[in-house]
């Protein structure tokens, strides 16, 4: 009896030494898996920055890792550590609670952050240009924000619909009744089957994924000459996106930080502008840092992000006030489907400066960077079936 | 409390018990394939609808590929960048790392849940007072809960110990695994019969003596039910934790990185939450492992 009881504890004993040592392994040796990559081993006198990204990594933010990879974050004294998003992070609010120095977000996104009480400054504007589309098949012609007039119209919500809405609101059209709105997935399955006439797209996401996809009438990938879209830089309602927001408060009291601003500035610069001039080495380096999205659709997207911020006018990181305020204005006047606006009142002075950028500018252009990229020439990128 | 060796005949009919349960797990594996592809060939390309409601979705290849489709992706490589490890391949090092760190999660649930038990068998004042929080906590959804945690996680730095992101996601994983094994385990501690604890007391047995005596080995058949759904539930935390908090290297970033090629490539997303159940059912029947030593207990098991 003793003997039965004491090999059945041993047994339960060796199954939970199994679970601990299970989870002992994963205490060991989780972490480098599950680590962003750390700039250098000689980080002694290395300021560490750590910087927020709004998605996992991918093209979108090549020149970060681009400036990681080629040492210029470095150069400048600093060892920054890029971290990932994810579905539930707001890399504003993120930055506001101190838990990181700097943070990628869109503009409409951070206003209405900041009127919730985040205090942070959009300190660079990388993308000059908004990246969002509205994707249909050629038949259906769907040129402008107008000809969307009784059609299903497929949208993200969550706070990516408000372009689409001031481009119908400006073209005469009132979303609530003259269009059929549709709630859509992240894929774009819905517009291939037709279910939706017209889908939002990301120039360097969705719409390459339509691009990656097989039409079943040709056996051959659709091609761009299969599809309108509507542009809404064309529409004149483009909101900002991606760009680099500080925490205001230490801006104002901390001058080291102001200081570190202007250098992770500087060489975050001189990363995008090293992915303007080498795309596939770009490709490459966001490929290493662990992307798991296909090297085709990686390439198309370095180069559809690098359409977005060059050619620059004034220089790459400059907030223009004329896309700002039409920012704000779009942000202050459009209502959704719920009735809701971005913000309720113009965002205070505060909320973006050029200061910092135009310090990091100064020093580029000393060192004789072309910051402007007038002659930017962008890729013809071929995609391959799923991005492959 | 007596007991006999168990009888060798016992062992025999267990391992066929065994088998015989493997063999339903195969067929029902096989009944799934066949339904998936007759449904795929029966229901139009377009779904069916009764008027604008869908009640059954759409067919074609890009949304439901074939099985055969999705077996084969498993063997291709990843992307076509040199080196990539095939899908399969990498599922497999997504799986082991979700794994482990799911298995840190249902420790630490465990023994929390296991600990909160106790303590509300012991006293009725705890249980009052702790049993509604416990339900209440899963109230909370996940969503809300994951970016708080990795946002107090991030400050967290003790000396070199630095918190790390996939901790963040074991504490979640916990946080599920707690509650079935809280409630299981005090339902357990529980059930000795008023005689029975009587007899102990007639006796003059410590709360402790009937504790290590009568209530935990009566518990033990409510509680391996538990601990297999804290398993399952474990691994889903982890999954959904990963997807919410961005975690690199486990199967949730591999479900939302193939869904990107849903349109162009549909058979890899599928290729992803076939990892992702596998995951769940490994996790559950490591559990069940443990429950073999505890064969005596088992006599009458609650589910």
């Amino acid at each position: 009896m003793r003997l039965t009881r004491r090999s059945a504890w041993t047994a339960t004993v060796v199954g939970v030494a199994t679970a601990l040592a299970l989870s002992a392994c994963s205490s060991g040796s989780g972490g480098q898996e599950g680590d962003e990559p750390e700039a250098s081993a000689s980080a002694g006198a290395l300021t560490p920055v750590k910087l927020q990204l709004q998605w996992f990594t991918q093209a979108q933010f090549a020149g970060y890792f681009a400036a990681v990879d080629q040492g210029y974050y470095e150069d400048e004294g600093l060892d920054v550590e890029i971290v990932e998003g994810g579905v539930d992070i707001v890399p504003q609010s993120v930055l506001a609670d101190g838990s990181v120095d700097y943070a990628i977000a869109w503009v409409p996104k951070a206003l209405a952050s900041r009127e919730q009480g985040a205090g942070i400054t959009d300190v660079a504007q990388i993308f000059q240009r908004s990246g969002t589309l509205q994707v249909s098949f050629k038949d259906k012609g769907i040129t402008s924000a107008a000809d969307l007039a009784g059609k299903k119209v497929g949208n993200w919500g969550f706070g990516n619909e408000f372009e689409l809405f001031a481009g119908m609101s400006k073209a005469g059209l009132d979303p609530a009744t003259d269009v059929t709105l549709v709630q859509q997935q992240f894929d774009m399955n819905a517009l291939l089957s037709g279910e939706i006439d017209a889908a939002q797209a990301m120039t360097y996401n969705e719409y390459a994924q339509v691009l990656e996809a097989e039409n079943p009438e040709t056996g051959e990938l659709y091609t761009p000459q299969d599809f309108n879209v509507v542009d809404w830089n064309d529409e004149g309602t483009a909101m900002l996106q991606d760009a680099i927001w500080a925490n205001t408060e230490r801006l104002a009291d901390d001058e080291e930080y102001a200081e570190t601003t202007v250098k992770f500035l500087k060489a975050s610069l001189k990363g995008w502008i090293y992915v303007r001039d080498n795309p596939e080495a770009a490709r490459d380096v966001v490929v290493a840092a662990g992307s798991q999205l296909g090297a085709s659709h990686q390439l198309w997207q370095v180069n559809e992000v690098n359409r977005l911020i060059w050619p620059s006018a004034g220089g790459i990181g400059i907030i223009d006030e004329r896309l700002w305020s039409q920012t704000v204005d779009v942000a202050l006047n459009t209502r959704n489907d719920q009735g809701a606006t971005v913000i309720t009142a113009e965002p205070s002075d505060d909320a973006y400066t050029n200061e910092y950028v135009e310090e990091a500018l100064a020093q580029l252009r000393e060192e004789g960077v072309d910051v402007d990229g007038a002659d930017f020439a962008p890729l013809e990128v071929t995609l391959e079936p799923g991005g492959a | 409390m007596s007991s006999a060796p168990a009888p060798a005949g016992a062992v025999r009919s267990s391992a066929r018990r065994a088998a015989r349960s493997a063999g339903w797990a195969a067929a029902a594996v096989v009944l799934l394939v066949v339904l998936w592809e007759v449904v795929k060939a029966v229901v139009p390309d377009t779904g069916w609808h009764v008027g604008e409601a869908s009640v059954l979705p759409r067919t074609d290849d890009v949304a439901m590929p074939h099985v055969w489709d999705v077996v084969t992706r498993l063997g291709q490589p990843e992307t076509s960048a040199a080196g990539a490890p095939t899908v399969l391949g990498a599922m497999l090092q997504a799986g082991w790392f979700t794994l482990r760190v799911a298995a840190a999660g249902w420790v630490l649930g465990v023994v929390g849940g296991g600990l909160a038990a106790v303590l509300m068998a012991r006293w009725r004042v705890a249980e009052s007072a702790l049993l509604p929080w416990v339900v209440l906590s899963q109230t909370v959804p996940l969503v809300a809960l994951a970016p708080l945690v990795v946002g107090w996680g991030g400050r967290i730095e003790i000396g070199a110990f630095a918190w790390q992101k996939w901790m963040s996601v074991a504490l979640i994983a916990s946080y599920l695994a707690f509650f079935p094994v809280a409630v299981g385990m005090l339902k357990g501690l529980q059930s000795p019969t008023t005689a029975q604890v009587e007899l102990f007391r007639a006796q003059a047995a410590s709360w402790g003596r009937t504790l290590v005596s009568l209530r935990l080995p009566a518990s033990v058949p409510y509680l391996l039910p538990a601990l297999r759904l804290a398993a399952a539930t474990a691994v889903v935390g982890a999954i959904v934790a990963e997807v919410s908090t961005g975690t690199r290297g486990g199967v949730g970033r591999l479900v939302i990185a193939y869904a990107q090629a849903a349109s162009g490539d549909p058979a890899k997303p599928w290729a992803a939450i076939l990892a992702a159940a596998v995951l769940g059912l490994v996790a559950a029947g490591l559990v069940t492992l443990l429950g073999l030593g505890l064969g005596r207990y088992r006599h009458a098991e609650v589910s």
